[in-house]
């Protein structure tokens, strides 16, 4: 064999770790990204078979072109009004992270996390989805709870885990859940809903339900096992579920390599489970609407799962504990070549004539004092960290069903604890 | 169909099992089951043997070999409102599912202040002593009860097992059903060298043919006596009971039945009557549930008791494939273990 003799005269080996193409200093240039023209990507039958079109999970769908015109196969041709609604949405969002952000560094609540410059993702998803699609989302997509008309200052009183919190306080802020809102609740061990969307998928299928299932994650945790997991399990049976993952490029400090995305698109890992694969341009509202709206209907036609990259970039931070300049080049989000998505859908209105500067400008205010009349209504059912707003009870509620006999003991010990220090806390 | 609900079948633990899935899907069409091998062959151990020609294969399927993806897909499934009932082919195979359960399905109701549930059953064959090594053999239940929102179940003769498995799917929580895998044939003594008797000369084999549950949470005191208190589940409460007779000893012999929720108050009464306490569990010893059991009876019995409580269990050691009998918690253990539980306090037997 050849390694039977000693080793002594090869070249030693060498492990091969990435890097991103900018750090702190640098200057971003993205020349390098390939941008395919607007309207350019074919787009196949909703019937067709996912063998047909691989070339699609490599390519980029996009349809609003630097004029702000929609063009080729994918254009959703949305009416203006539905378009405006959207753009609202989205500006929306916006208003919101800024006033949430705000919030935090105020020291209302402990944490928060922006979805800036990926507001498309969601709010443009939820458009294309019915409102009772379940939404198995990750921990950047409250565009949809907004999208779907959910109230904001329930979104505020979970962030501020305050005495109206539907979650009684026990989630970290931004990890909504409403059933009735068909927003299933979000984990922080990541990539956890992807097997539980497809799993509700399957059960709607197997019962004969039409409502299908959609779920987000982000590239970085797109390298989970429980990624995979659904993955296999959404081809075997054919699930009726969208599977999105949102490529914003930075997973907290690693960037987009460290979850494979230096070699192949993360659409492309479609192609090995025979699912089809879509990459959008996740800053071009109408191609995510575009492709939510064909992975739908192949869903709900039983033309089994589709797997979506949204091509995009994290404008802000990865949350209000981090600080992206010490890990990334500061003109990133600037140079981003796909732009901001809430500029591209403003402009394509105004290309349209449906829409003009000082109305866009009326509405962001409209949001600001939206947003800022929900904030002081929220606030009055208190804020994070000022006395303790549910009763001392509910620790142990909810643990199962009904209280078995070691927490009730334990819930005990918690009331005698407070009784000694002189009823500091709220009780039933 | 209606059945006979007096009507009574011998059955061994594997066709209890079985006839508990056929029963809790005949009256509720959500349940479904599935795993590996689950579906078309019937399980490698057959325990789902007909139920997919009987209720078809969107109620009885095959999956990847995934167990991530087995877990995760019912918590979804169970959120969406069915009652699904996965099989994990071995306990050692349950750890890449782990956080679907534990972070997950566990803390679902919690989570979401009781919008989303996910009234799921875990159904896993565990312990040794069937020449499995130690890929095949372990005892992972203390790990569960370690974790908020799980029940963990362990039946110990076909009948018992029937009824609590219809109870754990039923359940509006998630819950684990650990089955003995050494006793789906016949109960056993600790005696590896000695023919196993099938269960059909057992009477806990005669099983009703329809509808029962045995409540979660309910301990079996399996035989009574004032000496000496026997706690055990699964398989060593045949290897305990065994010992005891041997032994010749008053013993009062409890199958916990189920670790979460915990029957204390059978527990607590038996230990203030005898004063003593032997715990016994073929899992190793670490941190196992028999620490829990000892810390308990400890809080809540000191006074009563005669001597330090004995844990009789595995080794901390991997499950060896060639030496499992030295391993395995057997009649000298626990003989030797009962003798140091009645030593008297100056050390006299």
């Amino acid at each position: 064999m050849a390694s039977d003799t000693e080793r002594r005269n090869l070249p030693p080996l060498e492990l091969y770790v990435p890097e991103p193409k900018f750090r702190p200093g640098d200057e971003a240039d993205f020349s390098d990204i390939q941008v395919p023209p607007a309207g350019e990507t074919r787009r196949p039958d909703t019937a067709a078979d996912h063998g047909e079109m691989p070339d699609l999970a490599y390519g980029l769908v996009r349809v609003l072109d630097d004029e702000g015109k929609a063009v080729g196969p994918w254009d959703p041709k949305l009416d203006p009004e539905t378009l405006r609604k959207m753009l609202r949405a989205m500006a929306l969002t916006r208003a919101y992270d800024q006033r949430m952000f705000r919030a935090q560094r105020q020291g209302k609540t402990s944490f928060y996390m922006k979805c800036t410059g990926e507001e498309a993702v969601a709010i443009a998803a939820t458009f294309a989805l019915d409102r009772d699609d379940m939404c198995f989302p990750s921990y950047r997509q409250q565009g949809i709870l907004i999208a779907r008309d959910w109230s904001l200052v329930d979104m505020m009183n979970q962030v501020y885990s305050n005495k109206k919190d539907r979650l009684m306080g026990r989630q970290l802020p931004i990890m909504y859940s409403t059933k009735q809102g068909s927003f299933f609740s979000i984990s922080g061990n990541l990539a956890t809903q992807y097997p539980q969307a497809v799993g509700w998928a399957m059960a709607s299928a197997a019962k004969g339900d039409t409502r299908i299932a959609a779920t987000w994650t982000g590239e970085g945790s797109s390298a989970e096992g429980d990624f995979h997991s659904a993955c296999i399990f959404a081809a075997v049976y054919q699930a009726p579920v969208i599977m999105n993952v949102v490529n914003n490029q930075w997973a907290i400090s690693s960037f987009s390599g460290f979850a494979g995305g230096d070699e192949t698109t993360f659409a492309a890992r479609a192609v090995g489970y025979g699912i089809a694969g879509l990459r959008v341009d996740g800053n071009d509202a109408l191609a995510v609407y575009a492709a939510t709206q064909w992975a739908a209907e192949r869903a709900r036609t039983n033309k089994g799962p589709t797997l979506i990259e949204h091509f995009t970039y994290r404008a802000e931070g990865h949350s209000t504990s981090d600080d992206p300049s010490q890990y990334r080049s500061a003109d990133e989000a600037a140079e981003w070549p796909l732009g901001d998505p809430i500029a591209r859908l403003k402009n394509h209105l105004i290309a349209l004539g449906e829409w003009d500067e000082d109305r866009q400008a009326e509405m962001d205010g409209e949001c600001a004092e939206q947003v800022k009349t929900a904030a002081k209504q929220a606030e009055k059912n208190g804020i994070l960290g000022h006395g303790l707003h549910q009763p001392l009870e509910t620790m142990f509620e909810q643990v199962f069903e009904e209280m078995p006999w070691h927490l009730k003991e334990q819930m005990q010990d918690m009331l005698d604890e407070n009784e000694a220090a002189n009823n500091v806390a709220k009780t039933r | 169909m209606s059945r006979d609900d007096n009507a009574t079948t011998q059955r061994n633990m594997i066709q209890a099992i079985n006839s508990a899935m056929d029963v809790a899907m005949e009256r509720d069409d959500n349940v479904c089951v599935f795993g590996e091998d689950v579906g078309y062959y019937g399980g490698v151990f057959r325990a789902t043997a007909g139920l997919q020609e009987k209720y078809g294969k969107t109620r009885s399927f095959d999956t990847p070999i995934n167990e991530c993806g087995i877990i995760g897909v019912a918590v979804g499934m169970a959120a969406y409102g069915m009652r699904p009932v996965a099989e994990i082919q071995f306990a050692d195979y349950i750890y890449p599912g782990l956080d679907q359960l534990v972070s997950e399905a566990a803390r679902l109701r919690y989570r979401s202040a009781g919008e989303f549930t996910a009234p799921l059953t875990i159904r896993t064959p565990f312990g040794g002593g069937i020449f499995g090594g130690q890929t095949h053999s372990q005892s992972p239940e203390s790990i569960f009860t370690h974790i908020c929102g799980v029940k963990t179940v362990i039946p110990s003769t076909p009948y018992d097992a029937k009824g609590l498995l219809i109870a754990a799917i039923e359940d509006p929580d998630p819950v684990v059903f650990f089955e003995p895998k050494r006793i789906y044939n016949g109960p056993f003594d600790g005696h590896y060298d000695t023919p196993v008797e099938p269960w059909s000369k057992h009477p806990a084999s005669d099983v009703p043919d329809g509808h029962y549950v045995i409540p979660l949470g309910k301990a079996n005191v399996l035989r009574e006596g004032s000496a000496v208190t026997m706690l055990c589940y699964g398989t060593m409460v045949h290897v305990t009971m065994a010992a005891v007779e041997q032994l010749g000893i008053d013993a009062e012999v409890i199958d916990l039945r189920s670790l979460l929720p915990l029957d204390i108050e059978t527990i607590e009464e038996s230990i203030r009557k005898t004063g003593r306490c032997v715990v016994v569990h073929e899992a190793t010893r670490t941190s196992g549930f028999g620490a829990e059991l000892a810390a308990l009876v400890q809080e809540r019995c000191f006074y009563h008791l005669e001597a330090p409580i004995q844990r009789v269990t595995g080794y901390d050691t991997p499950y060896p494939h060639s030496l499992e009998w030295a391993y395995f918690p057997g009649p000298v253990r626990l003989r030797l273990a009962i003798e140091r539980v009645m030593e008297d306090v100056s050390g006299e037997v």
